[in-house]
């Protein structure tokens, strides 16, 4: 950030936008142009303003938000891959007055993880599950996820993901919204500012639903993956609007009247 | 309530572990130790304990991470083919030094094996069991009382080192009845801080960070030392053993837990014909006590090791004594007991061979 002061002419400038205190200093290793980044600033942003900082606890799994606890200044615990929302429930039980979130990806959520996700949210677990849906491993270098579209080429579908050898793209935020545990799951993405603004909004309702013990909150983040896909960051924006979002509709799946 | 009851292995420890001030079990049930998780639904609750019947021992074993890593005084229990689903886990609490109780009572295996009693898990629990280079601090009762005695030792020795304890028992201590006291304990006077956990950030302090995640190799061979370090101090301050009528013995029989109860029978008879045999009862099964074994058996002529097992900690014996006399073993698997007279039985083969046979007997 001192880097970005020094540039000429920026001190005769008006200061309209910064990045929220609770985002460290350290330097993002995501790739140009990734959802993450954008995630983890609506998260602390919504931390933030609720001014609950000293009152939250994440959990980020294996996966590419591995690193999340090198940005987000919350006291945080990485988990097994798969276990987050495991972590969470363990968490939680014993701090019920405090905020958890998990912060998982599609292979952690949907593949390795699932029973720990089915579980935790029929339990109803008090917790926000950040899901990111990217429909590929980013960490590991591009191999297929549950996720991964029909036809869709990884390292591990060479020649693009087929219902006889992998099955179909799995939706999660669907089949949680069907359990009696959860209290809101709804679907959002960052490719656009607006669309930024509505996952700022349904992070904010559920902290709020946290607060009121409401039960499993879940938020799916249509994400992109440039680097995975092996494309521009503008280019994968558009292809996860016009690929993904037909599959994964954004907007509220279960939410309260 | 009376100061002395007959209980269940299962059950005492169950109860132990409330007047530990166990806050939270996370578990699944398995025969031979489902008792404990039923005897906290019911008692556990009422007193205030968190009990979390889970999804599976995968779940149970990352639920204790996460309580563990709240600051919490946590444990689980399950017998040997979910104590191999918590692998994973286990190395991930070892290397993030979180405290905790982990119980395995032990049934015959491999596979599902059977549901009778065994000491087949020892070498899982002593060498780590899961990936990487970590220890489980291990105690291995021998009876009903210590099923209850060793769940304070457990929860305070891993509040000390910040490390997980296992309690291996077997599916006989678990199930069988016998004369149980439980001691003064007050957990308060036990709390120690945790500024490490992760109970929220206050504005004064750095974040809190539970992680096993070093991935730059000059940090995690730091943190692999550190470890190594902590396992050392362990080993020098916690070995702990039992010996009995050891002081003249020519002939030395070691074993733990069950097997050692067997044990103590076959020398009480083997001394009432005059043979100077004594008994090693390991009662941490790490740290292991090889400096004593080592000692006795300079003064020794052999050394019979029993367990409930195809020959695990005959391994840890046999490297203790290190070529100083034969080392023989006798053991019985897949859920099956030794008789007293089966141990005296090779404890004879062993004293006939000593001249010719120097290593193995089995």
């Amino acid at each position: 950030m001192e880097q970005e002061l020094s540039t000429p002419g920026l001190e005769t400038m008006e200061c309209v936008y910064a990045p929220t205190d609770l985002l460290t200093d350290t330097r993002f290793h995501y790739c140009p142009g990734c959802s993450h980044g954008v995630v983890h600033r609506v998260l602390m942003e919504v931390v933030d303003e609720m001014g609950i900082q000293e009152q939250t606890i994440g959990v980020a799994p294996v996966g590419c938000s591995v690193f999340a606890y090198n940005y987000l200044d919350v006291d945080m615990q990485e988990a097994a891959h798969g276990r987050a929302s495991a972590v969470a429930t363990g968490i939680k039980r014993i701090l019920p007055d405090k905020f958890v979130f998990s912060y998982q990806g599609d292979g952690d959520l949907a593949a390795i993880g699932t029973a720990e996700t089915i579980h935790t949210a029929n339990r109803g677990e008090n917790i926000l599950v950040v899901f990111i849906n990217n429909a590929i491993y980013g960490m590991t270098g591009g191999q297929m996820a549950p996720t991964t579209l029909l036809g869709m080429k990884t390292s591990t579908s060479p020649a693009g993901r087929t219902v006889e050898t992998a099955g179909y793209p799995i939706k999660m935020a669907d089949i949680v919204a069907m359990l009696p545990g959860t209290y809101f799951v709804t679907r959002q993405s960052v490719h656009t500012p607006n669309a930024v603004r509505y996952l700022k909004k349904a992070v904010t309702k559920a902290f709020q639903y946290q607060k009121e013990r409401k039960g499993t909150c879940f938020i799916e983040v249509v994400s992109n993956c440039p680097s995975g896909w092996k494309m521009t960051p503008i280019q994968a924006n558009k292809w996860l609007e016009q690929n993904m979002l037909p599959l994964y509709p954004l907007g509220d799946i279960k939410a309260p009247k | 309530m009376s100061d002395i009851q007959l209980m269940k292995g299962n059950e005492a420890l169950a109860e132990a572990a409330i007047r530990a001030g166990c806050q939270a079990y996370f578990g699944y049930p398995i025969t031979p130790q489902s008792e404990i998780l039923e005897y906290l639904a019911e008692e556990g609750r009422e007193r205030g304990m968190i009990v979390l019947q889970a999804e599976s021992e995968v779940a149970s074993i990352n639920m204790v991470y996460g309580a563990a890593g709240a600051g919490a005084r946590v444990m689980t229990s399950s017998s040997s083919p979910g104590i191999s689903l918590m692998q994973e886990g286990l190395s991930y609490i070892a290397s993030a030094e979180l405290p905790c109780l982990v119980v395995n009572v032990n049934r015959g295996g491999p596979g599902l094996g059977t549901i009778q009693p065994s000491q087949g898990d020892y070498f899982q629990a002593t060498k780590g069991g899961g990936h990487g280079d970590y220890r489980l601090i291990v105690l291995a009762p021998a009876s009903v009382q210590e099923m209850a005695d060793f769940v304070y030792d457990a929860f305070d020795l891993a509040d000390k080192y910040r490390n997980p304890v296992m309690i291996l028992a077997d599916g006989a201590l678990g199930q069988m009845m016998e004369r149980v006291s439980f001691r003064e304990y007050d957990p308060s006077a036990h709390r120690i801080p945790k500024p490490w956990a992760t109970v929220g950030k206050p504005k004064t302090r750095e974040r809190n960070i539970v992680t096993s995640l070093h991935i730059q190799p000059e940090k995690m061979e730091q943190i692999n030392l550190r470890l190594q370090e902590k396992y050392r101090k362990i080993k020098k301050q916690e070995t702990r053993f039992e010996l009995v009528e050891t002081d003249d013995a020519e002939y030395l029989i070691v074993g733990y837990g069950l097997a050692a109860r067997i044990a103590h029978r076959a020398v009480e008879r083997a001394r009432a014909e005059g043979i100077k045999v004594g008994l090693v009862r390991p009662i941490t099964l790490y740290p292991f006590p090889d400096e004593v074994i080592h000692d006795l058996a300079r003064r020794a002529r052999g050394a019979l090791v029993v367990e409930m097992n195809a020959g695990q900690m005959v391994e840890d014996v046999r490297l203790a004594v290190n070529g100083l006399i034969p080392v023989s073993f006798y053991g019985r698997m897949g859920g099956m007991i030794a008789s007293p007279e089966e141990v005296g039985t090779a404890l004879d083969a062993l004293m006939k061979n000593e001249v010719t046979q120097h290593s193995e007997a089995y």
